[in-house]
């Protein structure tokens, strides 16, 4: 491991399952640098790779699933790694919150065990060392009555903070890289507002770098230094995030932005929509997936997927479209 | 004739749970009152734990009402029994929020659809049944082929409209939407919200439209009851809503919502509001909202605040209005 090196570099990333359907590519030709304290947002639908993606990053992709490409965390090759190398990286110097606190904790431990259990194994602490970070770390996810909440079982705390728990839990032995999948969508707006805040805060505190998955473009317009969209397991466009929401280049980004209901602004009949359904992994067109929904269709987006291709200063997308007219009937 | 007036006045709905070792009284909704005039949409928000599907399901005796009037067209509908009761679930029917879920896996979609036609018409033969299921599919955009498919070959968004021609195939004047988009990819929500419009003009229907989130119940509802811990806090107009939010909880649902603009959203004040909702078996005294409310005062423990009319149409249960 250099210090030195580059955070994280993904260098064109693929996750394929052979189904009995034949080869589903979940996540194709992904390729992108996390700088150190960087908050990337990877927005997506379901089905777009945005979670497989994740798991992939951190070698925990199912047993069937064939990763190409590469993955390199401070200069060290991830793919293909060993799990006793992945195991002093994962919960240690990249660690994951997933969206459902129920499912991702263990219901037979307390909160403190759990904790402890971290620590234990990576940094190798006495147990009473060990105790006394776990309760410092619920308070810095603002959990009232560390001592307490040590010795429940995740089902008696409630949802928000279960998911609070489960930040602490990934932040103990202060990583250098968090990924969050969905951290917040199930849980009610004013508890997701919580979250976002938390997060936010913590990202200013500990300099943690974040890859933070999601479906909904507000919570990266909140929280993100830098979006990237995917598509059918692609990136279709990548920029810092006032670039994106200002000036997005790709059709799916326009009209995703253009199809979400706002609290202000002009309301008009008819919502903007996106035509069609997301495409079957399994069977996905020749050329540029977008193209069966998209408004700027051409012929030669039917033949090839367009390359991802750089626009402007740290701004690429996925689109033979050269500018972008506005989208008719678009806010 | 009916014309899909709802009128619901004063209801309550508890569940007897244990609790403790005994039984108790959960009490997810306490009188509940609201008029959704023909051919228009009631957005009712709230958090998990507001009550709003209680509601939903005691309107559509799925659970029963501990009190109160459901007057569809002025007939009380939890006083009906038996044969008046099965006429009267003609007129109301439901979407339901997890649309692969809610649809029988072993049914093809022609059984789906037309099963809601063989309890309620028996007097159509199997053409006539067909002929009105493939008119309603091809109403809800779903195509003559899909009509020996099943419920898994479809996406959240194709399974949604067959729930959706399933609540429609035999003409209720009042649909229940009980979060129908909200389990949906972002790009099919505003087509099936959309489509919920089209239908809605098209057959004049009466809508009770269940959403957690506000954005959405701003494109699709006329009127917004704003729920917590099963009381009703505001009820207003969209226009005032939006425009006049007067409820602490009614604003702090709009400022927790996330901004799709980055600059916005950075520039923001507002703090998120604390806690989470407390526990139904064991609401708050007076106010249920004033252990989160940034600005409860002592009395607030002390009464509970009635819905008062503070304006024609824009009701407001807080003390400190």
């Amino acid at each position: 491991m250099d210090p030195t090196a580059p955070l994280l570099e993904v260098a064109n990333l693929s996750v394929e399952y052979r189904t009995q359907r034949g080869v589903v590519r979940a996540v194709g030709g992904m390729d992108f640098t996390l700088a150190e304290r960087e908050f990337l947002g990877v927005v997506g639908e379901s089905g777009s790779g945005k979670s497989q993606l994740l798991l992939a990053l951190l070698g925990l992709s199912a047993p069937g699933a064939a990763v190409h490409g590469s993955i390199r965390y401070r200069g060290t090759e991830l793919v293909g790694a060993g799990p006793r190398a992945l195991n002093q990286l994962r919960g240690n110097r990249i660690s994951m919150v997933f969206q459902d606190p129920m499912t991702a904790l263990n219901p037979y431990l307390t909160i403190g065990q759990q904790l402890v259990e971290v620590l234990r194994l990576h940094r190798q602490l006495s147990r009473a060392d060990a105790r006394s970070r776990a309760a410092a770390i619920l308070e810095a996810v603002h959990i009232s009555e560390a001592q307490r909440r040590l010795k429940q079982y995740p089902h008696e705390l409630s949802g928000g903070m279960r998911q609070r728990a489960m930040i602490a839990m990934a932040l103990v032995c202060e990583p250098e890289i968090l990924l969050a999948d969905e951290p917040t969508t199930a849980l009610d707006v004013t508890v997701q507002a919580q979250i976002l805040t938390l997060l936010r805060e913590l990202r200013e505190r500990m300099g943690t770098a974040v890859i933070l998955v999601t479906h909904d473009l507000g919570i990266v317009a909140e929280l993100a230094d830098r979006v990237a969209v995917m598509y059918a397991g692609r990136c279709v466009e990548d920029a810092d995030v006032r670039t994106l929401f200002a000036d997005g280049q790709h059709p799916y980004t326009r009209a995703l932005a253009a199809s979400l209901p706002r609290l202000e602004g002009p309301l008009p009949e008819r919502m903007f929509t996106i035509p069609g359904n997301p495409p079957n992994p399994a069977r996905l067109p020749p050329g540029c997936s977008f193209a069966p929904r998209c408004a700027y269709v051409h012929e030669r987006c039917l033949l090839a997927p367009p390359p991802l291709t750089v626009i402007g200063p740290g701004h690429r997308k996925a689109c033979y479209l050269d500018g972008l007219p506005p989208i008719a009937g678009a806010p | 004739m009916s014309v899909g007036e709802l009128k619901v006045r004063d209801l309550s709905v508890h569940y007897q749970v244990q609790h403790g070792g005994g039984h108790a009284v959960l009490r997810a909704a306490e009188h509940v009152h609201f008029d959704i005039p023909p051919g228009t949409t009631l957005g009712v928000v709230g958090e998990s734990g507001s009550g709003k599907s209680s509601i939903a399901r005691a309107l559509m005796r799925l659970v029963p009402a501990a009190g109160g009037q459901v007057l569809l067209d002025g007939q009380d509908l939890l006083q009906l029994e038996g044969a008046a009761l099965r006429t009267a679930r003609r007129k109301i029917q439901m979407i339901f929020q997890d649309p692969v879920a809610s649809l029988d896996p072993r049914m093809t979609v022609e059984d789906i659809i037309a099963e809601p036609l063989r309890s309620f018409c028996p007097e159509m033969d199997r053409a006539q049944r067909h002929a009105e299921v493939l008119a309603m599919m091809q109403r809800v955009g779903l195509a003559p082929e899909h009509l020996r498919c099943f419920p898994h070959e479809f996406s959240g968004g194709q399974a949604q409209r067959i729930g959706i021609a399933r609540a429609l195939v035999q003409k209720p004047s009042v649909v229940i939407c009980d979060e129908p988009i909200s389990a949906l990819d972002v790009s099919i929500r505003a087509q099936i919200a959309n489509l919920l419009r089209d239908l809605q003009q098209e057959f004049g229907l009466t809508l009770l439209f269940i959403a957690h989130d506000l954005a959405t119940v701003r494109y699709s509802c006329d009127q917004v009851l704003v729920l917590y811990l099963g009381r009703v806090m505001e009820l207003a107009s969209r226009e005032q809503l939006f425009a006049n939010p007067r409820h602490p909880y009614t604003r702090a649902l709009l400022d927790a919502a996330p901004i799709p603009d980055p600059v916005l959203a950075r520039s923001r004040k507002a703090e998120p509001l604390r806690g989470e909702i407390p526990s139904p078996m064991n609401p708050p005294s007076g106010c249920v909202f004033r252990t989160r409310c940034p600005i409860a005062e002592a009395r607030c423990a002390e009464t509970v605040p009635p819905l008062i009319a503070k304006r024609p149409g824009h009701e407001v249960a807080c003390l400190l209005d």
